[in-house]
């Protein structure tokens, strides 16, 4: 029997037993599918959150306020108003903290914003210079402000491109006069675009001379947090130790329980984050994993039922001439065939899937290759396993006793 | 053909059942025998040894003068294929296929070409008086015609030897009648036809009668004729 022939007749016994046939390859497809589509959930996910976090920087540390206590009463994390430009000042000394690069003290406001007849309300943050280093971002067009005009007080603005389009000024945006709070300020450069960090929009923003803001718009002294960058990401510790060393002997403390600031490093949340979302992902494979098991079962139920029915059919063919090793190549194609139109169907729908998903719901959906792979050899081993080990035993039986059997 | 000291014997769980204990019987080619026996006798047990469906468990089977009982499984389904036409009791025809479709089977295990597979088939059922319903599935068939598909299936490979097992047992006397009659002219075409039986009407038909009890030839007689 030629391979043409028994690639001719097993396509004709997938086709005769439609249903069958179909219920099989749909098991497979929707186990291959789930498959693709939870791994990539997962590991969208955790790209996700690495992103956002790397958005900061690997060598950053984060400055915040600790808590107030009034009356007894501790409040929490960041209530308390007790960091000062002048601590951010202090820290930036390189003699004080020789492993802080850049210090960028932040005084976060939501302000409504106006130019011309246009207004629009966004977040108005003032803060040093060094903000672009720390943040690790560029300008467009025109220039960030000037350590000169920070100090000077100037009435300048660096403004995000979102802000410049929902302002109407988008087209020639230097020069424009816009106004916060009453006060009016020249934009002299446009951020270049970062995109969504977080769910904020990081090209949404006006930033202004940390002078400014504290006298003319919040007017007050305190700032909000206090970026630091260390000289590398192997210096963090040692940036972290002059930091808090020379604000609890700013703020007077002994106790270093009794701090009132509070300093983060986003690169250690990531290590942290990375491991959830490993987890998460070992998870969601872990499900996956399931639904292709429970997809198999049904799928070695449906072949072995298939099988031990067709046993009649191979005993007629084995009396009409059939040797076993014909037998057994039928049923090899058959349950090739079988398989792989589930695997490379459960493939193409969890690709389909991973790609339109992420336009329906904000979700992010990494194709995984490996699992792509892995659940199309899976599926494979399913059909091979269970559709030809019980053929090749019926293929061995004596003619007439397969022929008998019912 | 020649059968010497033939024994079978199967297991029924703990029991040792004797199919067949020495059976000794020689056909010549051409010849039309009928093979007669009760239930239980053994007379399928011997058939499906004579067709290579079984294997007995002592004794020599010779088949045109080769122990059959020294083949591989390859070259006892080449045997099947080339020598032997099978016709069931059960008809055993595939369910799914069409009649000139099951007609071809044997031939697809010979390496025959498509185009010339067809071709035969259909010369095949036109022998069986069945050229008009040559696409038409087994369930479309009455049961005399469906033995009829099975017996053009038998005799499409031109095999020397017609096995016949209870080929009527299923099938009202008209068609019953039928299927004989095809079957005695395949016998005068030359073929050796043996036919299994538990009818003695339908017995008589062939030209030699052998009667079969308890695993053992009782009598083996030329008909009248």
């Amino acid at each position: 029997m030629s391979y043409l022939e028994t690639i001719r007749s097993a396509f004709e016994a997938i086709w005769s037993r439609k249903l069958r046939s179909t219920l099989t390859v749909l098991g497979i497809l929707i186990g291959i599918a789930a498959v693709i589509m939870t791994v990539g959930l997962g590991e969208g996910a955790s790209a996700t959150v690495n992103s956002a976090i790397s958005s900061l920087g690997t060598n950053v540390l984060v400055l915040t306020t600790g808590s107030a206590t009034s009356g007894g009463v501790r409040g929490g994390s960041g209530t308390a108003t007790t960091l000062t430009y002048a601590d951010a000042k202090d820290l930036a000394s390189r003699s004080v903290c020789p492993n802080i690069v850049a210090v960028a003290p932040m005084v976060v406001t939501i302000d409504e914003v106006k130019a011309g007849t246009k207004n629009w309300t966004t977040q108005v943050d003032g803060t040093s210079a060094s903000w672009l280093k720390v943040r690790d971002r560029t300008v467009a067009e025109g220039s960030f402000f000037t350590p000169a005009q920070v100090n000077d007080g100037a009435a300048v603005a660096v403004i995000g491109s979102t802000t410049a389009t929902q302002l109407g000024i988008g087209g020639a945006p230097l020069g424009q006069e816009i106004s916060v709070a009453g006060v009016p300020l020249t934009v002299i450069g446009v951020l270049n675009t970062a995109g969504d960090s977080n769910g904020i929009n990081e090209d949404d923003m006006i930033l202004v001379p940390i002078t400014v803001v504290q006298s003319a718009i919040a007017g007050s002294q305190s700032v909000s947090l206090v970026y630091l960058e260390a000289q590398s990401q192997s210096a963090l510790g040692a940036a972290y130790d002059e930091a808090d060393s020379e604000l609890l002997a700013l703020h007077q403390i002994t106790n270093p329980k009794d701090a009132d600031f509070t300093i983060t490093a986003p690169s250690t949340l990531e290590s942290t984050a990375s491991s959830v979302n490993d987890a998460l992902t070992f998870l969601l494979a872990g499900i996956a994993a399931i639904s292709l098991l429970v997809g198999g079962i049904g799928v070695m139920n449906i072949m072995l039922v298939s099988v031990t029915e067709r046993v009649r059919e191979i005993g007629l063919r084995k009396a009409l001439g059939a040797t076993p090793s014909a037998i057994r190549r039928q049923f090899l194609v058959e349950a090739t065939t079988l398989g792989l139109t589930g695997g490379f169907l459960g493939a193409a729908v969890g690709v389909l899937g991973a790609v339109l998903i992420p336009h329906l719901a904000t979700t992010r959906i990494d194709i995984v290759w490996w699992a792509v792979a892995g659940s199309i050899g899976v599926a494979m081993v399913i059909g091979l396993g269970f559709g030809v080990y019980p053929a090749a035993r019926a293929a061995r039986l004596a003619p007439i006793d397969a022929l008998r059997s019912e | 053909m020649e059968l010497i000291d033939l024994h079978k014997r199967y297991r029924l769980g703990a029991m040792t059942v004797e199919a067949l204990h020495g059976v000794n019987l020689r056909i010549e080619a051409g010849e039309f025998v009928s093979i007669i026996g009760p239930s239980g006798s053994g007379k399928s047990t011997l058939m499906n040894i004579l067709g290579c469906l079984d294997s007995a468990t002592s004794g020599v089977y010779e088949l045109d003068g080769v122990d059959v009982s020294e083949m591989d499984e390859t070259r006892l389904a080449h045997v099947r294929n080339r020598r032997v036409g099978f016709v069931f009791q059960q008809f055993n025809l595939l369910a799914s296929l069409s009649a000139w479709r099951n007609v071809e089977m044997p031939l697809i295990y010979s390496g025959v070409a498509r185009v010339e597979r067809k071709e035969r088939a259909l010369r095949s059922l036109q022998r069986v008086n069945l050229g008009d319903r040559v696409d038409h599935r087994p369930s479309e068939l009455s049961g005399g015609q469906q033995q009829r598909v099975a017996v053009a299936r038998a005799l499409v490979n031109e095999p020397s030897l017609v096995l016949a097992d209870e080929p009527t047992g299923n099938l009202d006397s008209a068609s019953a009648t039928d299927v004989l009659s095809l079957l005695g002219e395949l016998n005068a075409s030359g073929r050796t036809v043996i036919l299994i039986t538990h009818d003695v009407e339908t017995a008589q038909r062939a030209e030699r009668v052998v009667r079969i009890r308890d695993g053992e030839i009782q009598s083996d007689e030329s008909t009248a004729s």
